[in-house]
Parts: C-alpha cells; structure tokens; sequence
C-alpha cells in the first residue's frame, strides 16, 4: 500500500497498487491459481463448444443406446465417456452443458452485483429514506429460503433460460447489496470523502468515483463465492425439472436422465456431477484464494 | 436480556413478515391463468357456477381487500383448498409435516455431531495432517451437489451393496401405532425394535445428503472460532491454573466457541429446508418437499404458494430464535 493507513488518497493511483498488490498476493498461492485455471480450461470449454465437441450433443440413435465409456466393455473410443438412453454423446453434451452453468452464473452475479452495488452504495452513503427502504427489503428477501422463493418465482413464471436467470438475480442481489452499504457506512466518514465533498464533488461522483473504486474487493470476493452457489443452484432446479428444460443439454437435467439406470449405467448421471463438483470446487478454492489476498488482515 | 429489548426484536419482525405475506400474494395474484379455470380442469360447468366458485374464493373482491382475507385466514392456519386433491392446504401440509421434520432433525444432529468434533480437532492440532484433511473434506462437502451426493449414495449403498433401502420411509411390514408421527419415535414407544431398525435405514441415506454438506460448512464455522477461543487469555490461565486439558478444552474454549455455530447451524436451516425439496424427491420421502415438487408439476399453487409462505416464516423465525440464543449465550452482546 502507497498510502498511510485508513488513508487511501486520491484514488486511481492508490487503489491501482492495492489491486496490484492484492493480486500479487494471489499468485503467490498455486492451489489458488491451479483452481483459477480449472475454471478459465471450463470457460474456454463453453466459449468453444461447438468447436471442441467431438459430436453433435442433440444427436441420438437409438443403436448407441447406453454404450458404456470407451474402457469399459462394449465401449467405444468415439464416444469417450459413453451414450445416454437416446444414444446422445455424454462427453458433448457435458461440453454444452458448460454454457448454462457459466452462462446462467455469470448473468445471475453480473445483474445482482450491479444492482446490489448501487443500491448499498445508496443506502449507505444518502442514509434516511433510501436506506431505510433498501434494508427493509433486504431483510424481507433474506427471509425467504434461496431453492424455495426460486422455486414459488418459477412456479410463476414458467422454467427457462430467462426465468432462471431472473428468478435466482430477484434474490441475490441482497448480499452485494449488504456488503457494499456496509462498506460505503465506513468509507462514508474517511477524510478523502470529505475532502471530495469539500471540492464540490456531487453525491453521485462520490459514491461512483471515490467510494466504489475502494471497496470493489470484497465486492469481487463476494461474487465469485456466490457464483459457486448459483451454479449449484441452477443445477439443482434443472434436476428438478423447473430449470433449463430439454432438450438443451445442462449438467443437472443430464444427473436427472441418468437417475433412471443407476444400475445399468452408472457413467449418465455420475460424469456431470463430477463435472459441477469440479467447477464449484475450483471457483470455491480460486474464491478462497482471492479472500485471502483481498483481506487487509492477513496482509502484511 | 432485557424484556424491552426482547419486545423490541419482536416488534421489528412484523414488517419482515408483513413484506414476506405481501412477496407470497403477489406471487398467487400474479401467476397466470385463472384458478376458477385451473380448479375445474376438464369438468363442465355453467357460467353461475363458475361465478359462484369465484365468489366462494373472493377471487371477484378487489386486490386489498383480498389481501387482508388472504392474511386473517393465514393467520387462523386456513390456507384454502387445493385445487385437485379437493382437501385444505393446511391438512395436506399437516400429514407430510412430520416426515420433513424428523428428515431436517436428524440431518441436524448428523452435521452437529461431525461438526463439532472435528473442527474441534481441526483447531487444536492446527497445521497438522488431521487439520489438512477436515479443510480439503470440508471444501468438497461445501461444493458437493446435493442431489447428485444423493443419487451416488443410493447407487453405492442401495443398489450395488443392497444395505439400504432405495426410497421411502419404512417397509410395508413395519406399521405402528402413530403417536408423535415422528417414526423413530413412534417405533420405540410401540416397542418395536425392529421396525425403529426399519426406519432408521430409511432415514440415513436421506439424512446423510441432507446433513453433510451443512456439517462441512459448520465445521469451518466451529474450527475458526475454537482458534480465536484458543488464543485468549483465560484459556491460558487456565492452564496456568493447572486445570486438565480436556476440561479447558470443553467447558472453557468449546462453550464459547460454539456461539457462532449456534447462529450458523440457525441460518443455515434455510438451506436445509430447500435441500429438503431435492432429498425428498430423490430418495421418495413422503415430505412436505416433495409435495411441493409434485404441486409444481400439477401447477398446484395454493400448495406451492402456502408452502414458500410457511417455510420463510419458519426460517424468519428460526433465526429470530438463533438471535435470543446467542444473546442468553454471550451477554457480550446486545439485541
């Protein structure tokens, strides 16, 4: 840090170094960085799926029906890790499966993040009315169970992409939003505050220029943490059946097609579980990283 | 504590569940389709009929003045008809009721009871191997899917090594005399130690992939305060003193430690209460969560509807309850 303490300055030079530092911080621990580069080698997977599925995943034939993965008996190496009951590619449908889970994640934290940022930064720096209102709400929603207010929202609105996305964001943006109104509360009284107050700046210029500049790390922490829960989610309502809706191909509707032959075929339903299980695990164990170099407590 | 303070903290939870009654209307006046339509299905029936259906359900009375009937008659535990079993809401509720209950106990009592000790051992032998595994085992049980947790559970125990039974929630030969309608209960009091051994298979798998993962997230809880306990002065006088190890260790560290487990293990039922829903369906317990998921299918709404509603009002309740808690446990701390 270039500033003295509780002192972080005119912004953009400090909270680049803060940044800077935090982040040097962050490649210093491997198993963080080793989990960060699982997740980027799954967004990759989604980015390119078209590219890198070796076949088509809405493809059936009913003659490839249940072929075990290519090691086990009667496999087959074109189709690596086996067949679902339609004689569908297990391996390219878990690459097309990457899409929704990212895609559903990274919409869900983007839209709750900004709205949850805005409106801590609100109620935390106007105080009155608009905090007053922004944390009754918070508290109202933070009274619902997460899997159930999705559930009664879908129930509504009907399953799909959309809905999904906006059923899961209805919600989430709450905890961005009590990080940040906890945060601006703190930085609302720092003398760099003041002093931009002092030169005329206006209230919207504080909270966008001077105070969200210098909180943006717990933010950042917050979503990737959340991220891990969304996909969770997500999964868990497409396994229901309220979620994505096939034939689009998602790992938790794709748990739920194998649920059927457990018996006779393990590898429908176990390989996209272990696929979720390691993409939560890596954004849980890169998230964990980035806390630990975020925190001003363990620094230094 | 004091009485004000105690009124106070109650006082502030009628705007919380005031908005959570006003979220859960919205939801019923907002869906789509007409309940009079939805209700009678495929039946023919005569315009008078359907308006006296309507009239019956005030749906032809303006939107406050169906809130205030929808809020007197939730508050008096009638939540209407639902539309296809022909039966009030609050009876189907009542029957799965006990089932969801015993489910979410011993879920409870599985991630207390992993919980506690091992972030226990986690903190006191920090950096060792022992504290290495409950972290890494800890951050699996968090990023575990729990419906897919389930499903490996029944496909190793139920289906490969036939231990335990695949689904249900006791054998059909093992009928007892409902008393408590919480069977591990029920079994023991009728006597019987075979079907209280029925029930108990039943109950484990579903118990287990409800409660472990919450039980990953408490031990984290448990292992960091146990550190911060570990570090204060007192602990250290104590030893000073000359007191025993296990006895500082539990009467004077876990004692206060476990605070904030209390107040995790409270927030953290919300999860349980929505892991319910998947658990139940996998493994076909005959709770309140599959009744919800079957009520989605059927577009049951006044099931789906006065379920949300119950289950907040629940978890408001159960974290107003972990508040009082923590007060009478830490007198530090003020409502």
């Amino acid at each position: 840090m270039t500033s003295a303490p509780g002192l972080p300055a005119t912004s953009a030079e400090s909270d680049r170094s803060i940044l800077a530092d935090n982040l040097r911080e962050f490649r210093e621990n491997s198993l963080a960085v080793a989990a960060a580069g699982v997740v980027a080698v799954f967004a990759l997977l989604a980015a390119f799926a078209p590219w890198i599925a070796p076949h088509d995943p809405y493809e059936t034939d009913l003659f490839r029906r249940l072929l075990p993965p290519a090691w086990e008996q009667g496999g087959d190496w074109a189709f690596l890790l086996g067949c679902d009951a339609l004689g569908r590619d297990v391996l390219s449908r878990l690459i097309f499966g990457s899409r929704v889970s990212i895609a559903v994640g990274l919409a869900v934290i983007l839209i709750a993040t900004t709205i949850g940022t805005l409106a801590g930064l609100a109620a935390g720096y106007l105080r009155g009315i608009p905090d007053a209102i922004i944390s009754r709400l918070c508290d109202i929603l933070l009274g619902f169970p997460y899997l159930i207010f999705a559930i009664g929202l879908i129930a509504m609105t009907g399953p799909g992409f959309q809905n999904i996305i906006l059923a899961l964001a209805y919600k989430e943006w709450v905890l961005p939003c009590r990080v940040v109104r906890g945060e601006t509360l703190a930085a609302r009284e720092m003398e760099y505050i003041e002093a931009a107050r002092a030169l005329g700046a206006s209230r919207l210029h504080v909270m966008l220029r001077e105070i969200l500049p210098n909180i943006l790390s717990p933010v950042i922490v917050v979503a990737t943490f959340r991220m891990a829960h969304i996909i969770i989610v997500e999964a868990s309502l497409s396994f229901l059946g309220i979620g994505i809706q096939p034939p689009v191909a998602s790992w938790g509707s794709m748990v739920s097609d194998g649920r059927e032959f457990l018996l006779d075929a393990w590898w429908v339903s176990t390989f996209p579980g272990v696929a979720i299980l390691l993409l939560v695990l890596a954004i849980n164990v890169a998230s964990q990283g980035l806390r630990d170099a975020f925190d001003p407590r363990l620094q230094r | 504590m004091q009485l004000r303070t105690l009124i106070e903290r109650i006082l502030q939870l009628i705007p919380v569940l005031l908005g959570i009654s006003i979220i859960v209307f919205a939801m019923i006046t907002l869906t789509p389709g007409d309940p009079v339509e939805i209700m009678l299905g495929d039946q023919i029936s005569t315009p008078e009929q359907e308006a006296a259906l309507r009239r019956d359900m005030g749906l032809d009375l303006p939107v406050h003045e169906r809130f205030f009937r929808f809020l007197s008659n939730a508050l008096v535990g009638d939540f209407g008809n639902s539309f296809f079993h022909r039966r009030p809401v609050s009876d189907l509720i009542l029957e799965r009721l006990p089932a969801t209950i015993e489910l979410t106990l011993v879920a409870m009592l599985i991630a207390i009871g992993t919980a506690v000790p091992l972030g226990v051992v986690a903190a006191v032998k920090k950096g060792t191997l022992i504290d290495r595994i409950a972290t890494v085992a800890s951050i699996f049980g968090v990023s575990l899917p729990g419906f897919w947790f389930g499903l490996l559970l029944i496909m190793l125990f139920a289906v490969h090594w036939h231990i335990l039974p695949v689904a249900g929630r006791i054998g059909y030969d093992f009928e007892v005399p409902k008393v408590t309608y919480l069977l591990l209960i029920d079994t023991i009091l009728a006597g019987r130690l075979d079907s209280f051994l029925d029930a108990l298979g039943h109950l484990i798998l579903p118990a287990v992939t409800l409660g472990l993962p919450m039980g990953a997230i408490l031990m984290r809880v448990t292992r960091t305060s146990m550190l911060e306990v570990l570090d204060q002065d007192y602990i250290a006088f104590a030893a000073a003193k000359g007191l025993g190890r296990m006895r500082i260790l539990i009467r004077h560290a876990l004692t206060n430690a476990l605070i904030p487990t209390v107040t995790v293990a409270a927030l953290e039922t919300g999860s349980l209460l929505g892991g319910n829903m998947i658990v139940e369906t996998i493994f076909g317990w005959p709770g309140l969560g599959r009744l919800v998921v079957e009520a989605i299918f059927s577009r049951n709404y006044p099931i789906i509807q006065t379920a949300v509603l119950l289950y907040a009002v629940t978890y408001v309740l159960l974290n107003f309850a972990a508040d009082i808690v923590y007060t009478l446990l830490n007198p530090r701390v003020k409502l």
